[in-house]
């Protein structure tokens, strides 16, 4: 399996460390239980596309959002986790 | 028998041993031909019944010679006799016989063979229930297996590596060549791999024309035309094994295998090759026809025996017949008969076949229902049209029943194959592997001429899919014929006929699994084992499965096929591990006082990938309790030199440097100022503690953080998540700079003494209080000073770059000694911080919170933080949890020890009454008795009370007092002045 890293181009997945779904981006602001319990421990678990979060750890340290298909295995594409932050 | 003036190998001698015979073979010859020129047809014995067995093929799909080859260690089992080339001196044994290959006494299980059909395990071994283990199991595992493993390590040495390419050819056969050949014109960067020695595939082992010349010839005239490109790289002797997501290939090299001296290279090389695109061409393998003991040694197939007799010049008898079902078995006939091989019969199933091999005889729609003779084969009963039977006597048998492509690869990412009912096959399913384009034999194309014309333009489009632009190469004419079959599965009739040889499964199996209802082509696999030895069926799954189909009453295309999955040739496991052995398994990380810690005799204990010294012995102790509890006494009485660099150090810089650890911290440090240290506690964001340890603001925009060693990795990870993730806007900007410093700390009563005596300006306790921290000069050397102590002594960690490290600690002991003091380890260190109450991750251990350690008021409330909203979960501040609390015994029993648990003194030790448990236990020289840190609940509110610990384990069970955590020292005078 090979990542496309925005930062350092296309690399092996031994290079990545997984992490998990992306939802981890959405921080509640609140400090209700409920939307912190979903935040930390509810997870989809999508035949099909999904984002993830993969860390470069053996690369350039980047978090990234890879967009990936869990039945077909496609990659569509990954963007840095710092770009979206700044949206 | 070797035929003179056949054959396109050297006649170069090469001598080798089988079974305990000197033997003499040709050089390029394999083991398999070697044998067959010597007339010996009888390579093994089966796995099941033992029945014996010969040479099959004459590639890697082989089922049936599987032999041990070299000696000792080296011994490798279940060798492929028709792939291991030969080399002087080479050592091959039969296996699976005792006590001979010609005498085989397991050979009885052959007669019982009514008895021990499909699912005769399941039936047969299922009682008496305690018969399992104790008798039938033990039974089962000695006659059972193939092979035996020396029980030594493996001597070998494998490699691994990488490779990338823009185009990868699997294959070179015809369309392979042309392939590799149009890709690498049109300029891309080409890998091409072939599992044998030499490239041309199947045009090695046929007698045809290219362009006018011998085949073989063009093939290494084309070879060496790709040879000469720098783009292009040939990897012979390397089979690809697997695809993989991405263009992710594997491959393993046989580098030296086929040599009798290594020389230093690795015995295999596993490959990972990555490639923009690829082209498989991985050609077909032909497939048997089951009948009457179709298994005996002399019974092969019609490709194969053609092989040995263009390729090795070998003919596998004298009197030799062919039987088929398609045309191209013809081909063997008229070239067995054109070499000067008797041929006894060419038997077609076809009624209307006509004789395409010349002057043989020939027997259009017959069949051969019997194979007589038992260690090799004597003759042949054919069947007429109109039943009348016919015997031949006849030294070999070459059976077609079709080619099936090798669509392995195309099926390794779950795509299914497609059947194709005109050659009665599976072929790939287009677009089966993303970017992979399958040519040639492989997708059914069968004649040399649509192989060459396929592999060219699938060569050409792959490179053009990735900006390549090239023309496809001149294609040269070659052999076009059709192939034209009609199917025959099996033959019908009594006895037993056998479908996969390697685990020896029969047609009466595959319907009797049919008959009790393993229906599935899944549940038939399983049921009879088809296809589940090490050669996966390659020349049977297919017969399998279509007599499955009619059995049930079904088609081919609805029974479907069972799941091909890597490796497609046994691949071993320390080719896949290459270099992971012994320290190889993960690497080791040395701190710059190893050596010297070495020299002083200092055993080592691993802390993740580190080494740390447990111990200093000095002379006199026999223990390490006994160097332990000195090296305690001497911290807390002179000075003690421990070297602390395996912590994590992140070196962090920027305006919101500040700003940015309130958030991962736990407790606040925007408030710190420059030259000062702070203790900080971070939290998972489930409210657990992740990690604690100190930072330093060395100045206004550069900070120091300390990780707990073991957390050093996920510390950094989780920094790096935070900022991208929350704080991009933040201007902070961090790396770990864990190997870049050495540092000690210099803990005891005379450690500032010590100190005084090698900087180059003194400190005193106002320039650098307790939680200090700055830049001095140590013996000229640039260093930073900490004054923190995890020993609760006066004391200070030393930071110089690494490469000062040896000498300073080398100065730091030498010192410490003259002052009666001196090196302390991990064990020393250990019971220091259990005496003060401090916390390690055997504390911290992933199911604790700040409250349960008693550092709730740590989280603080003027701030948001990781994991501030879930640490404040009802649950996680009940009272009743279990906080942590020292413990002392007060009964006759004094030892404490880590992970026993806590009861009530009166209570029974089971699980119901579990009130806590010990993570860390020490004997404290300093208090002289035992103490131990533990989770107890509400223990805070119970300092004073009586507890009960219990081992089961050890069966230890002591009454102790429940006190503060801190034991020694608990208000700390001794950290300051």
């Amino acid at each position: 399996m090979r990542l496309p890293c925005p930062i350092c181009g296309t690399r092996d997945r031994r290079e990545f460390y997984y992490q998990g779904a992306a939802s981890m981006l959405e921080r509640p602001v609140s400090g209700e239980l409920d939307a912190w319990h979903a935040y930390v421990h509810v997870r989809d678990n999508p035949a099909g596309r999904t984002r993830d979060l993969w860390h470069h750890e053996a690369g350039c340290g980047a978090w990234v959002i890879v967009e990936r298909d869990t039945v077909t295995h496609e990659v569509f594409g990954a963007v840095l986790v710092e770009d979206a932050d700044a949206d | 028998m070797r035929i003179e003036g056949k054959g396109r190998i050297g006649t170069a001698p090469v001598d080798y041993v089988f079974d305990g015979v000197r033997r003499r073979g040709r050089v390029g010859d394999t083991l398999a031909s070697a044998l067959m020129a010597d007339g010996e047809m009888l390579l093994g014995r089966s796995f099941k019944y033992h029945r014996p067995r010969g040479v099959v093929t004459a590639d890697s799909a082989e089922p049936n010679a599987l032999v041990t080859v070299g000696t000792g260690a080296r011994a490798e089992p279940n060798t492929r006799a028709t792939v291991q080339e030969l080399y002087p001196g080479l050592e091959a044994r039969s296996q699976n016989r005792w006590p001979s290959l010609g005498f085989d006494l397991m050979g009885v299980t052959d007669l019982a063979a009514p008895l021990l059909g499909a699912g005769f395990y399941y039936k047969t071994f299922m009682w008496p229930k305690s018969f399992w283990e104790k008798l039938y199991e033990p039974m089962i595992r000695r006659a059972a297996g193939l092979g035996a493993l020396f029980g030594a390590h493996n001597p070998d040495r494998y490699e691994k590596a990488y490779a990338f390419c823009d185009v990868l050819v699997i294959g070179g056969g015809p369309a392979g060549l042309m392939a590799a050949l149009a890709a690498g014109q049109s300029g891309a960067d080409v890998i091409l791999c072939d599992e044998g020695p030499r490239l041309g595939g199947r045009l090695l082992a046929e007698d045809e024309t290219i362009d006018g010349r011998d085949a073989a010839v063009w093939a290494q005239e084309t070879a060496e035309q790709l040879r000469a490109m720098d783009n292009v790289r040939v990897m012979t002797r390397t089979t690809v094994t697997g695809a993989f997501d991405q263009g992710t290939f594997a491959a393993l090299e046989r580098v030296a295998q086929h040599l009798a001296d290594p020389g230093g290279r690795p015995l295999e090389c596993f490959w990972r090759i990555a490639a923009k695109r690829s082209v498989l061409c991985a050609g077909a393998l032909e497939r048997h026809i089951a009948f009457r003991d179709n298994d005996r040694p002399g019974v092969m197939m019609a490709g194969a025996m053609r092989a040995y007799l263009n390729h090795w010049g070998v003919a596998a008898g004298q009197s030799v017949a062919v039987f088929g079902n398609n045309d191209d078995a013809h081909r063997t006939a008229r070239d067995m008969a054109a070499a000067g091989v008797h041929v006894a019969a060419l038997i077609d199933a076809r009624h209307d076949a006509q004789n395409l091999a010349g002057n043989v005889p020939f027997y259009p729609g017959f069949q051969v229902t019997r194979a007589h003779g038992r260690k090799r084969l004597e003759a042949i009963t054919l069947r007429a049209p109109d039943g009348g039977r016919e015997s031949i006597a006849v030294q070999a048998l070459g059976v077609s029943g079709g080619w099936n492509p090798a669509v392995h690869l195309t099926c390794h990412m779950n795509a299914r194959p497609v059947w194709r009912d005109d050659i009665a096959t599976f072929v790939p399913r287009d677009g089966a592997v993303p970017g992979m384009r399958v040519a040639g034999a492989a997708r059914g194309a069968f004649t040399t001429m649509t192989c060459l014309t396929d592999g060219a333009e699938a060569g050409r489009a792959a490179a053009q899919d990735i900006g390549f632009k090239g023309q496809s190469p001149d294609l040269p004419d070659a052999e076009d014929a059709p192939y034209r079959l009609r199917r025959l599965w099996a033959v019908e009739g009594k006895g037993r006929a056998w479908l996969d040889f390697q685990n020896d499964v029969t047609v009466k199996d595959v319907r009797q699994a049919a008959a009790e209802n393993y229906a599935s082509v899944e549940h038939m696999k399983r049921y009879t084992t088809q296809g589940m030895a090490t050669d996966q069926g390659k020349n049977s799954n297919v017969q399998a499965l279509a007599i499955l189909a009619d059995a049930t009453g079904r088609d081919i295309p609805e029974t479907g096929t069972t799941t091909f999955r890597p490796p497609y040739t046994p691949v071993a496991i320390a080719a896949m591990g290459a270099g992971a052995q012994g320290h190889g398994f993960a690497p080791q990380r040395f701190t710059t006082s190893h050596s010297a810690s070495v020299k002083m005799g200092a055993p080592m204990v691993e802390a993740g990938l580190w080494y740390r010294s447990s111990f200093f012995p000095r002379e006199g102790e026999r223990t390490w309790r006994q160097s332990c509890d000195r090296e305690v006494r001497m911290v807390r009485d002179a000075v003690g030199i421990c070297d602390v660099s395996t912590l994590g150090k992140i070196d962090l810089q920027g305006p919101d440097v500040g700003a940015f650890l309130d958030f991962v911290y736990a407790n606040r440090f925007s408030t710190l100022r420059p030259g000062r240290v702070r203790y900080g506690l971070m939290l998972r964001e489930d409210g657990h503690v992740m990690d604690d340890g100190t930072t330093a603001r060395l100045s206004e925009n550069q900070w120091v953080m300390t990780t707990t060693t073991a957390a050093a990795g996920e510390v950094m990870r989780h920094l790096d998540w935070v900022r991208q993730a929350f704080c991009a806007q933040m201007n902070v900007r961090f790396t770990s700079v864990t190997e870049a410093w050495a540092q000690f700390a210099i803990a005891g009563p005379k450690a500032r003494d010590l100190l005084n005596g090698m900087l180059d300006a003194p400190i005193d306790n106002a320039s650098f209080p307790y939680m200090a921290c700055g830049e001095v000069s140590v013996l000229g050397a640039a260093a930073r000073l900490f004054r923190i102590s995890f020993s609760g002594e006066h004391a200070y960690e030393i930071a110089v770059p690494a490469r000062y490290g040896a000498s300073l600690f080398e100065k730091l002991v030498e010192r410490a000694e003259a002052m009666g003091g001196g090196a302390y380890g991990m064990e020393a260190l250990n019971v220091l911080r259990i005496e003060k109450g401090h916390i390690t991750h055997a504390e911290i251990h992933g199911r604790t919170t700040a409250f349960d350690i008693g550092f709730g008021r740590m989280v603080s409330a003027q701030k948001d933080c990781i994991g501030k909203a879930m640490a404040a979960r009802p649950g996680l501040m009940d009272p009743e949890r279990a906080q942590l609390v020292g413990l002392r015994p007060i009964g006759a029993v004094k030892q404490l020890v880590a992970g026993a648990h806590l009861f009530a003194p009166e209570a029974k030790p089971v699980s119901a009454a579990d009130e806590g448990y010990i993570t860390s236990a020490c004997f404290s020289p300093t208090l002289g008795e035992t103490r131990a840190l533990a989770f107890l609940a509400n223990g805070r509110a119970r300092h004073g009370e009586t507890i009960k610990m219990v081992d089961h384990l050890r069966g230890l069970t002591a009454v102790c007092e429940v006190t503060d955590p801190v034991a020694f020292d608990p208000d700390g005078g001794r950290l300051r002045g």
